[in-house]
């Protein structure tokens, strides 16, 4: 996986458009709304610019073990020898040496470029994770409860108004705890990826609603249309009519939602980490790198300053993507 | 067209309420059609006309079974399709077909055109001789459109040539029957002509019955072989194009009749002006239902709903206590009793 996976939705959308015809007998062929979505997003230039600085860190992330290789420092080696008395690091600014380039943290003394890539490999995942998975039980429940309406609707907008009623961070912090208790016990070390799969739960458990209430009212919106009461007419069944009629004209809007979703969850990630019911020691992770970094604020204002500034580039990226999207694929909203 | 071949369509009692309510009580209904009933032979026209509001296409839904009738019957060649299911209605999709009226709505804009006519095919299963791609352009030049254009997108062609396309669609099952609802009304003037006269061609070409629903009277004398005028949702005249443009009976189609518009005479010459608005579908006027704006009302109106009733042995029926007699542009003003 070379590209983001927004981009890859990109050009998957694209992907029925572009005919395998023959050349020479392809007579005329009409540009598909995706490509046309395409092309006006290759002309502008910041979605360009934050394209290539996620495809640069979702390469970074996935690399993480071979650039670990190549740089010759692994996540969890401690350099001890680097720090002075206090657990400061040696040098200046932190530490930055031809050897670690972001320096070292205090105290522990590992290498923050190496735990910085770690830590994004961790939050890029977990983000995606739990876009994808909200953005499929958000198109599921959206595309069922509009098209279907009556008791169905009412049934899922119910639900919908039930779990965006319930406070996310209240209930995280309750059941995280919880549910790693439940299943170990509390002297167990809780392995790494049973944090990460309850994370993308809790973020799953509450973060469908918005993609949800959006494809439905869409869904109303084209169920309606005359296109759809046409396939009806012709017979065609409810799966015709869900994926054939509707989910194609639905991409833009899911599309743009999920790449929206992804920076919220980074964020979403790192503030859970930041109160400690995220990911936990040794695993490296962004929240908790910078809620680790914040006593050092006066002393090592390095530490702070590059997990910081990764995610805040990270997360513009994304936002700045996701709008381009908007507007590359809606050309007759507002820029 | 001979009054004994059996009819195509059968049609009789077609009612469609749609309920009111508010909050969980249910406040009335308003009844949308009530009770229509017609026949439609192979390879006839009829004309469905009426102002907004009337019915008509409620009635072209049902027809195509987008909308379930509250009551009544529709036969389609000899069977019962009021309430039947999808699986069951499978064989009859073929033969029936709906065209609509907004080309811009009716097309799915992700879909290529060869996408959008080969639908009907796809989702009946139907492999044509010769593979689906073939069919679909064959389709295309049948409609005028350049077979070329099979990978193109509804965005890039004309309000008439989506039309086409539309029509194509309709055409793909080789239908008996097309219902067009308003198929020409978004287009313009000079489009509609070519839309009109293209669906004349392949009415000939294939002999096809067409339900044409539309409220410009002058398309559909050019159009249909028979007209049944629509108000309030009832049928209160249905006949022989000619009959009906030349002898109407019912008041309501002489005023109507009298609305088109005539370049060749200046002024209000012969037009019967209603006053008053259509009253509610939620609450019709007792008897006769065109009785609140009509200048020849009399107490038997308001008791009796007048049934639609063939006189003089033609084929003309009309549903009023007091029909009109003689040429259009002639109002009798006295009423005559008709026992």
């Amino acid at each position: 996986m070379s590209l983001s996976p927004v981009e890859g939705a990109a050009r998957a959308e694209m992907e029925p458009a572009a005919d395998p015809v023959k050349p020479d007998e392809q007579g005329i062929v009409g540009r598909s709304p995706g490509q046309l979505a395409w092309a006006r997003l290759r002309r502008d230039r910041t979605a360009m610019v934050s394209g290539v600085v996620l495809v640069l860190f979702v390469v970074l992330a996935l690399a993480a073990p071979l650039i670990s290789k190549l740089y010759g420092v692994g996540p969890n080696e401690q350099f001890q020898q680097l720090l002075d008395g206090n657990g400061m690091p040696l040098g200046y600014v932190g530490g930055i040496t031809g050897d670690h380039w972001f320096g070292l943290e205090p105290r522990l003394g590992r290498d923050i470029f190496i735990r910085m890539i770690y830590g994004m490999r961790t939050s890029l995942f977990i983000a995606f994770a739990a876009a994808l998975v909200t953005t499929a039980i958000g198109v599921a429940a959206g595309i069922l409860a509009g098209f279907l309406g009556g008791i169905v609707d009412t049934v899922i907008s119910w639900i919908t108004d039930v779990a965006l009623a319930l406070p996310f961070l209240i209930f995280a912090l309750a059941v995280v705890p919880t549910v790693g208790l439940r299943f170990y016990g509390p002297r167990e070390e809780v392995p790494p990826a049973f944090q990460v799969t309850v994370l993308i739960g809790i973020f799953a458990a509450f973060g469908w609603t918005s993609t949800a209430r959006l494809v439905r009212g869409q869904v109303i919106s084209l169920r309606e249309r005359e296109f759809v009461e046409a396939a009806r007419a012709s017979g065609a069944g409810l799966g015709h009519m869900l994926f054939r009629q509707l989910l194609p004209n639905l991409w833009a809007p899911i599309l743009v939602a999920f790449s929206l979703a992804v920076p919220s969850y980074i964020t979403g990630e790192a503030a859970l980490s930041f109160l400690g019911i995220g990911i936990l020691e040794p695993t490296a992770d962004f929240g908790r790198m910078i809620f680790q970094s914040i006593p050092y604020l006066q002393t090592d204002p390095a530490y702070v300053f590059f997990p910081g500034v990764t995610i805040f580039i990270l997360v513009l990226a994304f936002n700045l993507l996701g709008d381009a999207l908007r507007d590359a694929l809606d050309p007759k909203s507002s820029r | 067209m001979s009054t004994e071949t059996e009819p195509l369509l059968r049609v009789r009692g077609l009612t469609k309420h749609f309920p009111v309510r508010e909050g969980f009580r249910a406040k009335g209904a308003v009844r949308a059609v009530d009770g229509v009933d017609f026949d439609v032979r192979p390879g006839e026209t009829l004309g469905l006309v009426g102002e907004s509001g009337c019915g008509k296409t409620t009635t072209g839904r049902m027809l195509v079974r987008l909308l379930e009738p509250t009551a009544g019957t529709i036969e389609f060649a000899g069977r019962d399709i009021t309430h039947a299911r999808r699986a069951q209605l499978r064989p009859l999709r073929q033969d029936l077909q709906i065209i609509f009226q907004d080309p811009y709505a009716s097309l799915n804009p992700r879909h290529t055109v060869g996408r959008i006519v080969a639908m009907p095919l796809q989702v009946n299963g139907i492999n044509p001789p010769g593979g689906i791609k073939k069919r679909v352009q064959e389709l295309l030049e049948l409609v005028g459109l350049n077979p070329e254009h099979y990978n193109r997108y509804p965005h890039e062609f004309s309000g008439g040539q989506r039309q086409r396309i539309g029509i194509a669609r309709a055409l793909a099952l080789r239908p008996k029957l097309i219902v067009a609802d308003e198929p020409v009304s978004a287009l313009d003037v000079s489009i509609q002509a070519q839309v009109i006269n293209l669906l004349r061609d392949l009415q000939r070409d294939l002999d096809l019955a067409f339900v044409f629903i539309a409220h410009d009277l002058a398309v559909v004398r050019h159009f249909c072989h028979r007209v049944a005028v629509m108000y309030l949702g009832t049928i209160v005249e249905i006949g022989d194009r000619d009959d009906i443009y030349t002898r109407p009976q019912h008041p309501y189609t002489r005023a109507l009749l009298s609305a088109i518009p005539d370049v060749t005479t200046l002024g209000p010459a012969g037009r019967i002006r209603l006053t008053g608005d259509v009253p509610t579908p939620l609450n019709p006027p007792s008897g006769c239902r065109f009785r609140t704006r009509c200048w020849k009302a009399q107490e038997r109106c308001a008791t009796e709903e007048p049934a639609l009733v063939t006189r003089d042995g033609g084929n003309q029926a009309t549903a009023c206590h007091f029909p009109e007699s003689g040429p259009i542009g002639v109002v009798t003003s006295e009423p005559v009793e008709v026992p």
